[in-house]
Order: structure tokens, then sequence, then C-alpha cells
């Protein structure tokens, strides 16, 4: 039988969801698929939209089927359902043997007086976003007319563009469609605290233009200048289209749907936000994956059914947690609530329960979420705890247990029973992940995923094992003990005498690192060579085009001006994109392998040496100018910092190492967010431990309290080895102060409670005795240089598939396209 | 098959990147003196990086591990052990009067 052509119209979330289901089930084998776009781009995340701001990539994964015709930027102007064609834009005719309509909302803008013209935006395409940013720049001021979810998104961008926003609502309260007066109150003051300006129970009349930009004057009389206006004020159904075609549609707008998705012409379906199923529109993007679902299945001649969806919102927006979910306002008769609110923190939640309160029905919660992933599930299922403490303050530790049919992840529909058989197969994270595309939606569900999928692996007794990887039993401190405690000196030795197989990217590296710190010298010598990650091997960082970084240490965040000329020369010799990093360096990134050397050698000849940025050691000593400028020091920190980086620089430990040093309580060099931080005092040093910026930001506990600096640099020695000596791998100071106990590190490193202080001293003495710049002893040696080649066979061709183009008048990688993903 | 290398070059357990008729191959000698030639490009970063990665073994597997963002792929068939559908091609190799050489697989599908 002769193929069929189904066409799709609107290239959005769910019209790109239907062509993947399409394909994955098979429907391509009998069907071509014609899509057509407005959009000149393809189908991208539009629920990440404002991610868009800080450069995020948002493309979805295109599918590769030649079945598959896409036309972009070429919208379809008229529908024909009697001779069955679509007509685009520049004039394609196309006949169809099915139609789906997925032409998404469009916003709503207010029919007020001068609510078109400069200055004037929505926020819904990519395009939109751009015309914001072109439009922002050197501007000073914007309003956001809407305070629900979008506009609160759309005030956030705002004021990532540096414009002091305020946010126009026409409702008593923001977020009117989630959140009731209570929790509106407490957003209210949240975002107020961010520095927006919030105006409720505002009715914009007319915005006209002024000589300082827009004016808009409100109901009660009063006005507010801003230079430009984004409206948020709402979507509705883009059913235009439809209803010229003819097709029956809904009062409130929305192509009329039944539950298979079809409408009121044959062979014409309608899914996503243009559709109105079940008599309303869904604003959000998983009810429409689930339309997609349905249609593509009728086609294949089954009976899907679309049965409404969990229109459960988690968003964080302004750095706000907000949520609400089930019968958030109450509604079931008797049913009861229960409010627990914190003014001052800002937290206000809110558990609608059933009139015995056995059964959840929903909730509202604001300021602090964390609770939701756990809470959505159990809607219309028993409590079983006593409902109090779900929201009470401590309430982060209460376990539930979830119903095999609840579900954990409503971006993509999967259920707990689902998600463990996934985990039971494959014990795996990522794996689970993959399979059952938990978590890889909004993600806020990814923390229960995480925790399911680990009682799972526990089960199988899998998380129990501290094994470091199939090849070794050991823990990385327990490989430690046997390197140090035996002496072994070689990775063959280690692997014949304690391990299996040939290694991997787990152990090798380790064993590299246990290596170096107990003294193994040059780290790419031979056999230890071949263990370490490219980024010791190259002794720059990779970037994602596969060229490399190069960072000269500055101790302390000094450089000469003769240095700073040095490293200008060679960036512009090189062409080196060039940047001040976040630990007081510079960055040099884009160097290609066979460079590496020439630019080293450069470096090298003026004094610098490698600053480690490649290496899990010692990064940075932070400082500030202290009391050699500074009118509030009371110590030399600058002096300290540099003496302290140029002791620990190129120390090998389980994760990389930063410190800092402040020349007085005012602490502008962050101490306190460092592995070790010393804060100046008037009788001497105070010194800080365990401190971490990074996924999670942990303060350091004080240690030790006025101490000279001999002291203070004796502690440090003994505090870093005994992290070196018996941290996990890839566990920073900040969990390993925690597992060990502050207290115990004290006994051990103060009271030589172990005994050990021998030996931590002995170990940081041979460190900084046999120190020597890994750069100059590579540059030294031609066997050594041999590997700064990309092609070993051909070494005078670079790698060709590295390019650039010029950003801010520097260059950038022209990105590899990705192959998958 | 052109020759590329002489073997008494090649590092074992460490991967290089050699040039074969135009195309970026990585050519694998592990610690027991087993050749591979797989791509050098890695799918999943599109970045020519595999010759950079780590040479190992998962189970009785000899695998390579990218070094962009840790995927492992089997030497032997290409396949990348952590994601589905995602693999590297596989070329001949062999060793000729001391000098390896190497044949570029012509075919793109994926491994059986
Ligand atoms: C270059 C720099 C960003 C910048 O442009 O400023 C940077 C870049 C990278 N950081 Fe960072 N971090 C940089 C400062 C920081 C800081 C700020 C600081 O050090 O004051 C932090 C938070 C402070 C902290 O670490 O506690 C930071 C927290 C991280 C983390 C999270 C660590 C954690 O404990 O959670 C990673 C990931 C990791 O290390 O596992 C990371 C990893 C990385 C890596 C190495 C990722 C990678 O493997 O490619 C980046 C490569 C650097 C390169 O290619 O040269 N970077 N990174 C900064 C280099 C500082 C330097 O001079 O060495
Ligand atoms: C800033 C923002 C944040 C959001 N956050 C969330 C969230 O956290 N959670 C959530 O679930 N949802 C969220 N949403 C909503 C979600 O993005 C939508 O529900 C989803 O995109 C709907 O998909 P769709 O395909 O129906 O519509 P769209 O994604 O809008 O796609 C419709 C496409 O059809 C095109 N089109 C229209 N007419 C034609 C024509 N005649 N010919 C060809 N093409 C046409 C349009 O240009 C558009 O590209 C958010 C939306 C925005 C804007
Ligand atoms: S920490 Fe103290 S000494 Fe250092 S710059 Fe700040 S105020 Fe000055
Ligand atoms: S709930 Fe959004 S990804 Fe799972």
């Amino acid at each position: 039988m002769s193929r069929r052509t189904l066409v799709v119209v609107g290239h959005g979330m769910v019209g790109h969801r239907v062509v993947e289901v399409a394909v994955a089930r098979g429907l391509t084998a009998e069907w071509d698929v014609v899509v057509h776009a407005e959009e000149g781009v393809h189908a991208y995340d539009r629920v990440a939209l404002s991610s868009w701001f800080a450069g995020t990539a948002l493309g979805l994964p295109a599918v590769n089927d030649p079945a598959v015709d896409l036309r972009l930027g070429d919208p379809v102007v008229s529908v024909d359902t009697e001779v069955r064609t679509v007509t685009s834009a520049s004039g394609l005719v196309t006949p169809y043997d099915a139609l789906v309509l997925a032409t998404g909302s469009t916003p709503f803008v207010p029919p007020i007086p001068g609510s078109t013209g400069p200055g004037r935006f929505v926020y819904r395409t990519v395009e939109d976003l751009e015309a914001i940013k072109a439009f922002s720049v050197g501007k000073t001021t914007g309003a956001v007319v809407g305070g629900g979810l979008l506009g609160l998104e759309a005030a956030q961008a705002l004021q990532t563009l540096g414009l002091a926003t305020t946010v126009v609502e026409f409702a008593p309260r923001l977020m009117p469609v989630q959140v009731d007066p209570g929790g509106g109150e407490a957003l209210r003051r949240l975002v107020e605290a961010l520095g927006v300006e919030v105006r409720l129970g505002a009715s914009t009349q007319e915005i006209v233009d002024g000589p300082g930009g827009l004016r808009m004057s409100f109901a009660d009389g009063a006005d507010l200048d801003v230079d430009l206006v984004v409206f948020s004020a709402g979507i509705r159904p883009a059913d235009a289209l439809a209803r010229a075609a003819g097709l029956e549609v809904h009062e409130r707008g929305g192509v009329t749907v039944d539950p298979g998705c079809r409408t009121s012409a044959p062979d014409v379906y309608a899914v996503g936000e243009c559709a109105s199923a079940l008599g309303r529109c869904w604003g959000l993007v998983a009810p429409g994956y689930a339309m997609a679902e349905v249609v593509v299945d009728r086609l294949l001649g089954g009976a899907g059914t679309f049965e409404g969806a969990d229109l459960s919102t988690k968003l964080k927006c302004l750095g706000i947690d907000v949520a609400s979910f089930g019968d958030a306002f109450a509604t079931e008769p008797g049913a009861l609530e229960l409010v627990w609110a914190d003014p001052v923190a800002g937290v206000y939640k809110k558990l609608v329960v059933s009139d015995d309160a056995q059964r959840l029905l929903g909730g509202i919660l604001v300021g602090d979420a964390s609770a939701y992933a756990s809470l959505r599930p159990l809607v219309g299922s028993g409590l079983g705890v006593n409902p109090a403490e779900l929201i009470a303050p401590s309430s982060s530790g209460v376990q539930l247990e979830l119903p095999d049919d609840a579900q954990v992840c409503s971006c993509h529909a999967v259920t707990k029973a689902d998600l463990c058989a996934a985990a039971r197969a494959t014990p795996d994270v990522s794996a689970v992940k993959e399979c059952t595309k938990a978590g890889t939606g909004c993600g806020s569900c990814l923390n229960l995923v995480k925790a399911l999928v680990g009682k799972e692996m526990a089960a199988q007794g899998l998380t129990l094992s501290k094994a470091l990887c199939e090849h070794f039993t050991y823990s990385r401190s327990e490989l430690f003990e046997v390197v140090r405690v035996r002496g072994i000196r070689s990775w063959s030795q280690l692997l014949a005498e304690h391990g299996t197989g040939k290694g991997c990217d787990t152990c090798k590296p380790t064993a590299a690192s246990i290596l170096a710190s107990l003294g193994g010298g040059y780290v790419l010598d031979g056999e230890q060579g071949t263990l370490q990650d490219t980024n010791d091997h190259m002794l720059a960082n990779l970037q994602k085009d596969g060229s490399y970084s190069v960072v000269p240490r500055l101790p302390g965040g000094e450089v000469t001006p003769d240095q700073l000329l040095v490293i200008a020369q060679v960036a512009k010799d090189f062409d080196l994109y060039t940047k001040i990093t976040g630990g007081q360096r510079i960055d040099l990134f884009g160097a290609r392998v066979e460079q590496l050397p020439l630019i080293w050698q450069r470096l090298v000849d003026a004094g610098l040496e490698s600053g480690h940025a490649y290496g899990k050691s010692l990064r940075t000593v932070k400082s500030c100018v202290g009391q050699t400028w500074c009118r509030y020091g009371v110590q030399d920190s600058t002096s300290l910092a540099v003496l302290l980086e140029l002791r620990y620089r190129g120390l090998r430990a389980p994760h990389k190492l930063k410190l800092a040093v402040s020349g007085c309580a005012r602490e502008c060099a962050e101490a306190r967010s460092k592995d070790v931080g010393v804060i100046a005092t008037e009788n001497g040093w105070n010194l800080y431990v365990g401190g971490n910026g990074g996924f999670t930001p942990r303060h350091a506990d004080l240690f030790l309290t006025d101490v000279d600096t001999e002291t203070l640099v004796r502690t440090i020695d003994r505090f870093l080895m005994f992290y070196v000596f018996t941290a996990e791998r890839l566990q920073r100071t900040a969990p390993w102060v925690e597992a060990t106990g502050l207290e115990h590190i004290r006994d051990v490193v103060i009271a030589d409670s172990l005994g050990l202080c021998g030996d931590l001293d002995a170990a940081m003495e041979r460190h900084v005795e046999t120190y020597s710049d890994e750069w100059a002893d590579t540059l030294a040696d031609p066997e050594r240089l041999a590997r700064f080649v990309h092609f070993v066979n051909a070494p005078e061709i670079p790698d060709p598939s590295i390019r650039r183009v010029p950003e801010r008048g520097q260059s950038r990688p022209l990105l590899p396209l990705r192959v998958v993903r | 098959m052109s020759p590329v290398v002489p073997l008494a070059s090649l590092p074992f357990a460490r991967a290089v990147c050699v040039l074969v008729d135009g195309e970026q191959v990585a050519l694998v000698r592990t610690s027991d003196d087993t050749l591979y030639a797989v791509d050098n490009l890695d799918p999943v970063s599109g970045a020519m990086v595999m010759s950079r990665g780590i040479v190992g073994s998962r189970g009785d597997r000899d695998v390579l591990v990218s070094p962009m963002h840790k995927e492992a792929y089997d030497l032997g068939t290409g396949e990348c052990l952590d994601l589905p559908d995602v693999w590297l091609r596989v070329h001949q190799v062999q060793v000729r009067d001391g000098q390896v050489v190497v044949g570029l697989a012509q075919d793109v599908r994926r491994p059986a």
C-alpha cells in the first residue's frame, strides 16, 4: 500500500513530541511526516526559555529519519478540510492523509491604548527574548504586566538584564492561579526582598511614549515611568487557523477535541496548548506530551485517550521556591487546611487534607518547596503520618512510603512502580533516567528519583559497597593506606597485588594521585603517565572543542606588570581567549596540544609556572591587599597567601584545594568559603577549615584562634596531609570534615591522639622539598615533549576540527555539533 | 590498508591519534599488547578527543573512555556501554613487518 502523509502544523514542544513518538513507534515505516514551523529555528525547550539569558542551548534533540520533512520558518496560512491540503506562507500546497494542529498559544496583550509599539514586548519565544535583550542595552527600568508564573519569570529576566523592575498585577496577590492569599503574601515579601517592586490590584489603563521612555497610568490615577514593558497577562490558544478552516472551537478558545484528540473535521487532530480537551486548555507541557502519544496511537489504529493531567506546578523563579499541587484551594467539601507560616523567613506551607485528615488532597508551598517531590505523589492516597509533621520545619527528615502507582515524574508520567522496575533492571541513576525519561523534564523530581533508585540499589547491596570500582575492593582512603604502609611504588605492582582487570578511568587517576601524594615525583613519566586523565596528561584543562586552557600560577593573586605584558603577548600571538578567573588569576583558553609547549616556554622564561588548574591539587590561595595598603588591615595577608601558595603548590589530593587569607574581619578574600581560610586578628591569625563554595556551599569552621604564623602553618600542614591520607575520591574537605568530625580532626592534628603527626609532618616536608614545576620539567626533556602532537604520524598537521569565531573582540570555539543528545 | 606508524612507537595502555586517508583514528595498544583502531570523534561531544581517553577494562572487555564526559566504549565492537544508540566505528588494524596498518571501516551503521 502506498505511503501516507501526516502533516504537523507547529514545531514547538508538543509538535516536536508528535514527530518523536511517530518515529519511535514506527509510524514512519508507512507514513511520511511533513512539519511546518512558523519559527525559523528547530524546536526548543520553551519550559527552560528563561535560561536562554544564561546562554543555555535550548534546542531539543533532532530526530534523524529520512521520512521526516521539516520546513522551518514556513507557517501554514490555510487548511482546506474538503480537498485535504494545507497551504504555507511560501505557497507550498501539501495534501494530507492526517493533519495535526500543534500551534500552541500566543501571549495575551490587553487591548489598552498604547499597548503596542517600541519598548513593548511579550515573553514566549527566543525571538522575543532576543528583542528584549537588544532593547535593554543602556536602559535602566522595566515593568512586567502580570504577576503570574510567567510574569515573575519575565521579571527575573529583566532584573538579570540590570533593569530596576516592577511587577504590575491586576489581582490582589501574586500568582493568583497557583497560590492563596497567605501564599501570595509570603511570595510578595520574598519578591520585594529581591529588589523587585510589586504593585498589586493595579489595572493598567494606558501607555504613552514620553521623553524619558514609557509612562504607564493606572486606574487609581497613579503612574509609572519605565524604559520598557513586558506583557505577561496570560496566553490565548492559537486557534485562528482552525477557526478559518471552519473547525469547531471552544467558547473560551481552543480547538475542540474529543478524548482521542480528534477535532470536528475528519482526520484532523489538535494537541498541546491550542487544543481544548475535556472542556479546557492545558497550559503545561506534560498534558501536551500525553496528547502527542494519543494522536500517534490513533494513527497506528489504537484507541488511546487523553484523560486530563496533573496540573501541579513547582518553579523556582527569582530563586524562590513555589509549588502548588492537587486541590490547592480546598474545594472538596469538608476539606481541612493546615497552614504553617514563618513570615520572617518568608516561608508559607499549606496542606489540604480530607475531613478525616487521612488523605492528602493538595497543598501550596512558598519559600521552601523541598517537600514537594515527596508530597505530590501522595495526593489522593493515604498519609500514614500526622500531616502536621509533613510541613513542620523539621519535616525534611520525614520519610514517606509512596504507593506504587504514585506518579514520581509528572513531566514524563513515570510512576514509582515504573521507576523501581527500571532501577531493578539497571541499578544506576543515569541509566534509569535514560530509559524512563524521569527527571529529564523540569528536573523537580530528580531528588526523589535518586532516592528511589538509591533504595533499589541498597536493596541489591550496591550502595553499601565502598569499593572504588570493579578493579579494587578498597575505597580510596584504604588504597592510600595500602600504598603507604606497603611502600608500593608503581601501578602495575598495585594492580597485581591488590586489584583485578586492567583498571579504568576511576582507579587509574586515583592511583596516580596517591602515588604522587606520596612523593612519586614527576607525574607523567612511563607508566604513571598512562594513568592520568587528559587534564593531567596534557598539564592543561580540556575544553569542549578539544582544545586546552592555560593557567599560570599567580601566587596570592599578585602579578607584575612585566608578567602581564608576557601573558598578553602570548595570548595575542596564539589567539587565546583571555579571562580573569574566579580564583584571582588569568585563564588563557583555546590552545591546541602542539601549541602548549610553545606557550609554556614563553611563560616559564618569564618566571611563571604551572597553576595546576588541571590537577586535583592546590588551586589558588586568594588574598586581599591587607595591611600593606588597606586602611583596615591588621596583618600582611598578601605575604602569608604567597607563602602558603608556594608551600602547597602541586600537592596532589583527593580533590582540589582552595585557600584564602583576609587581612581583617571584613573578610574581602572570602576565606570562610575555602577548604582552608585564614583571617587576620589584632594578635595573629584565626584558622578556619572545611569551607566550600561550589555545588554544596559550606562556611568553614573555626579551628584555631589568635595563633602565630609558625603554629598556623604547622597546623595547616597536618590538616591537609590528614585529609590527603584519609579522604575518599573526589571528596572535598567540607564533606570530609563533616564525615570525620571536627573534634576528631583536632585531636589528631593538635593533640596527636593517633601518634600520626610525625608521619604527616614528614610527608609534607617531603612534598615541599621535592616540589618542582611540572611545565619547566616537561620543557627540559624532549621525550616528555613528544606527547604534545595531535597526529603522531603527521606531527606538522594541527587538529583541523578546531575552529574559531570572533566574539567581543576575542575568539571563541566554533562548537562541534553534538552527534547525539 | 595503509601503514601508519611503527608498532614500537606505540605506548602501552594509552591511545594515540593517527591520520588515515584524511580521517582521524584513535589507535589503542592495551597493556597485554592487543591493538585496536576506532574513531577519534567522540560522538557525544562532537570533539576529536577519543585518543586522549583512558584505556582500561570493564568485565572482560577492553574499553576506551571519552575524556569529555566519561562514556566507556567497547574497543572490540565500538559499542558505548553507558548510552544507548551511541557507538564508535571500529577500523581494521594489523601489524605488517613492524608497521601498524589500518583499514578504515566503510560502514557507518552501528555494530551488530
Ligand atoms: C576558570 C574558572 C571559572 C572562571 O572563569 O572564573 C573555573 C573553571 C572550571 N571549574 Fe571551577 N572554575 C573557577 C573557579 C571556581 C570557584 C571560585 C573560586 O575558586 O573562588 C568555585 C567555587 C569555590 C569552590 O570550589 O569551593 C568553583 C567550583 C567548581 C566546582 C564545584 C566544586 C565543588 O566543591 O562543588 C567544579 C567541579 C569539580 O571540581 O568537581 C569546578 C570545575 C571547574 C572546571 C575544572 C571544569 C572542567 O573540568 O572543565 C573548569 C575548567 C577550568 C579550565 O578549563 O581552565 N569548579 N570553580 C575558575 C578558575 C579559578 C582558578 O583560577 O583556578
Ligand atoms: C517562559 C515560559 C515558561 C514556562 N514554564 C513552564 C513550566 O515550568 N512547566 C510547564 O509544564 N510548562 C511551562 N511553560 C509552558 C510550555 O512551554 C507550553 O505548555 C508548551 O510549550 C506547549 O507546547 P505547544 O507545542 O503546544 O506550544 P508551543 O511550544 O508554543 O509551540 C507552538 C509552535 O507552533 C508554531 N505555530 C503557531 N502557528 C503556526 C502556523 N500557522 N504554522 C506553523 N507553525 C505555527 C509557533 O510558532 C510555535 O513554535 C512555559 C512557557 C513559557 C513561555
Ligand atoms: S579584608 Fe580587611 S584588610 Fe583586607 S581588604 Fe578587606 S578590609 Fe582591607
Ligand atoms: S517532574 Fe519534571 S522532570 Fe520529572
